[in-house]
């Protein structure tokens, strides 16, 4: 069973990497990988008073997502998501469990109201003033891959244009030692159920036994395991050189994701 | 949005403070018992009525799959055991394969408790959290669909929905397309929420909880009752399995408002485009539907934009009642609980009544019911809403 369909507009943002071309290039082999801070733009998309209240989760899923949408050349309003995160904001639980932590217990309204795991697809909708439909999900490690077979099953039922989001953001100390991710890193990327102008590969997606296959530059096999959205690298590697290929993910223990990548020449 | 094919609700359960199993909870609607209580959760001091499960502390989860161990895995665990579920489970992983069938389990704050309380327990030079706080297996959102599928020994796909308080409602969405695309043959769906401080303070701290038992719909109502639950279902393609009382998902409509974080769209533009959407997929009618199980969260706003959508799509006329007076407000278990009631009121041939309220909102134009109504159903809509403005309307019937 092969879920089949086209990736257009690509947007990536994390440490090192700070847009599509420059990732490509620095995944293609043609950049060496020199790992940095990531660096977070304001949602400018956003009124003023929406603005002041993102935080670093809403800002990176944000920016992956324009970025995508605008090399697809495609209106988001009408357009589909889905949203895949390991977490929500990490810095707003830190915030909430501390002061629930204290006798006081007061905690703040907007921070709540911006805790729950779909804050980045609200923001998205209100950004871009979409009133289809988002789906949020979480898998953990697994994220990325169950965001992307959600799309592509939206893809191969519905036959609309997906956005795929995935994304994830450190948490603050303490919790970051249970839950080590370093840096703010998001891919985004829109999916076609026919070819489009814009469309840089076909493929096809299916579950597999295989194991996931790895990164060879070091510092970005740390970065594939360490960030749940990162574990798309290999994939995104293919997609940069633009050359044909299969690649497997990281999925579940009993299960990973091969994609099959047919660039469009 | 084209018509989609529907799917067999094989089997349910549900646990919520109005039942634990089907059987008490088809009792308790029967007789509109309520199952809120003054709050006297944990170390909560908030005047607030809870809707608290009980037995969920006693509950034990298996020894292999004891580092799950938190109140929202024990919840699930407590539910799972309910009505045969289990065996039922075990049933569909015979007929279908343990691959091909996915696990989709909605929450909004999964074991987040874990965290609360390791906050409190934190090292006073270091700060560290306790040795024993585990993360993965507890407080974050997948835990509680990795516990559920450990526990079937389930190997198909598996993920949370976390998309607040409509997260139970979309799983039908995500499961419904995994189905027909052909990846899988069956789904566990379900959701799962438990009570805990962070949405205790948190709608406190938004002046959304009400002191008083919530009364939807009510010209005095003033605010929202947190419950918890745990709901599952089987869902899978129409087979020889199904006949004349079968229950089937006919619909699903999700849309977003993109208007506010926490405040529903004034006219309830989003709840209509989610209501037409699942009218839409489900080729039906406004006409066609019996009953709706509302979202009727009981927020002065939430009630009035919901109550707008409903009549700009329905008119004054159909039947309309919110079950949260009962069971409180099971934030991201809510859609699946409501699901299970919408079937048991198919089931069973009657319109639950919403129970605390008195003197129903006059300005409030859809036709909301306090009293139950035996009726055959054929085709109910039950609504769910959540903060980010994000809506899912599912529609269930009889196949016959």
């Amino acid at each position: 069973m092969k879920l089949f369909g086209y990736v257009g507009g690509i947007g990536v943002l994390g440490p090192g990497l700070n847009d599509w071309p420059q990732a490509a290039a620095v995944l293609s082999g043609h950049q060496p990988y020199v790992a940095a801070p990531t660096i977070l733009p304001v949602p400018a998309m956003l009124p003023p008073a929406e603005r002041r209240r993102t935080g670093r989760v809403v800002k990176v899923a944000l920016a992956v997502a324009l970025e995508a949408t605008s090399n697809a050349g495609a209106n988001p309003e009408r357009m589909p998501s889905v949203f895949s995160s390991s977490g929500s904001d990490g810095h707003i639980c830190h915030e909430i469990c501390q002061a629930l932590a204290l006798a006081t217990r007061e905690v703040s309204p907007t921070r709540f109201s911006n805790s729950v795991h779909n804050v980045a697809a609200g923001y998205w909708s209100i950004a871009t003033g979409s009133m289809t439909e988002s789906n949020v999900l979480c898998a953990f490690d697994a994220s990325f891959v169950a965001g992307l077979l959600d799309a592509m099953t939206q893809i191969a039922v519905d036959r609309q244009t997906v956005l795929l989001v995935a994304y994830d953001t450190e948490y603050p100390p303490p919790l970051h030692a249970k839950r080590p991710i370093p840096d703010a890193l998001g891919i985004a990327m829109v999916l076609t159920p026919e070819r489009t102008a814009s469309s840089v590969a076909g493929i096809a997606v299916t579950l597999t036994d295989e194991s996931a296959d790895t990164m060879a530059d070091p510092e970005l096999e740390a970065l594939r395991l360490a960030v749940p959205a990162a574990r798309s690298l290999p994939l995104m590697r293919l997609l940069a050189g633009g050359v044909a290929g299969t690649v497997v993910l990281d999925y579940l223990d009993v299960s990973r994701a091969a994609v099959q990548v047919q660039p469009c020449v | 949005m084209n018509p989609i094919q529907p799917l067999l609700l094989a089997e349910f359960t549900s646990t919520s403070c109005i039942g634990t199993g089907v059987a008490p909870t088809l009792a308790s609607l029967v007789e509109q018992r309520s199952g809120l209580t003054h709050c006297d959760f944990e170390t909560v001091k908030i005047d607030t009525h809870i809707g608290e499960v009980p037995g969920v502390d006693a509950q034990r989860l298996p020894t292999l799959l004891r580092i799950f161990d938190c109140r929202n895995n024990r919840l699930a665990e407590l539910a799972l055991r309910q009505d045969g579920f289990l065996d039922v489970v075990d049933d569909a992983a015979a007929r279908w394969g343990r691959r091909r069938i996915g696990v989709f389990i909605g929450t909004s704050t999964a074991g987040i408790m874990q965290t609360e309380l390791a906050y409190r327990a934190r090292d006073p030079i270091s700060g560290a959290l306790p040795r024993a706080f585990e993360y993965g297996t507890t407080h974050n959102s997948f835990s509680v669909a990795d516990y559920i599928r450990r526990r079937c020994r389930l190997e198909g796909p598996a993920v949370a929905v976390s998309s607040a308080c409509a997260s139970s409602a979309k799983v039908f969405g995500a499961a419904r397309r995994m189905i027909e695309s052909g990846l899988i043959d069956a789904a566990l769906v379900g959701g799962v929420d438990s009570l805990c401080l962070t949405t205790l303070y948190g709608f406190h701290s938004l002046q959304l909880s009400s002191p008083a038992p919530c009364r939807p719909f009510d010209v005095a109502r003033d605010g929202i009752s947190i419950g918890e639950a745990a709901a599952f279902a089987l869902l899978e393609r129409p087979s020889e399995k199904a006949n004349g009382d079968s229950i089937l998902l006919h619909g699903v409509g999700e849309s977003s408002d993109a208007y506010h974080m926490s405040a529903p769209h004034p006219e309830g533009l989003g709840a209509k485009r989610a209501m037409q959407a699942a009218l839409d997929a489900a080729a039906l009618a406004p006409g066609d539907i019996d009953y709706i199980n509302l979202h009727g969260t009981g927020t002065p706003s939430n009630d009035r934009s919901e109550s707008q959508a409903v009549t700009s799509i329905f008119g004054p006329t159909t039947p309309c009642s919110s079950t949260k007076g009962a069971t409180g407000h099971t934030l991201g278990a809510a859609g699946a609980l409501e699901a299970v009631i919408s079937a048991l009121a198919i089931r069973n041939g009657f319109m639950p009544g919403g129970i605390q309220t008195t003197r129903i909102d006059p300005t409030l134009t859809a036709h909301y019911i306090k009293e139950n109504r035996r009726a055959p159903l054929r085709r109910v809509l039950s609504n769910s809403f959540g903060f980010g403005g994000t809506n899912c309307s599912l529609i269930f019937g009889r196949a016959g």
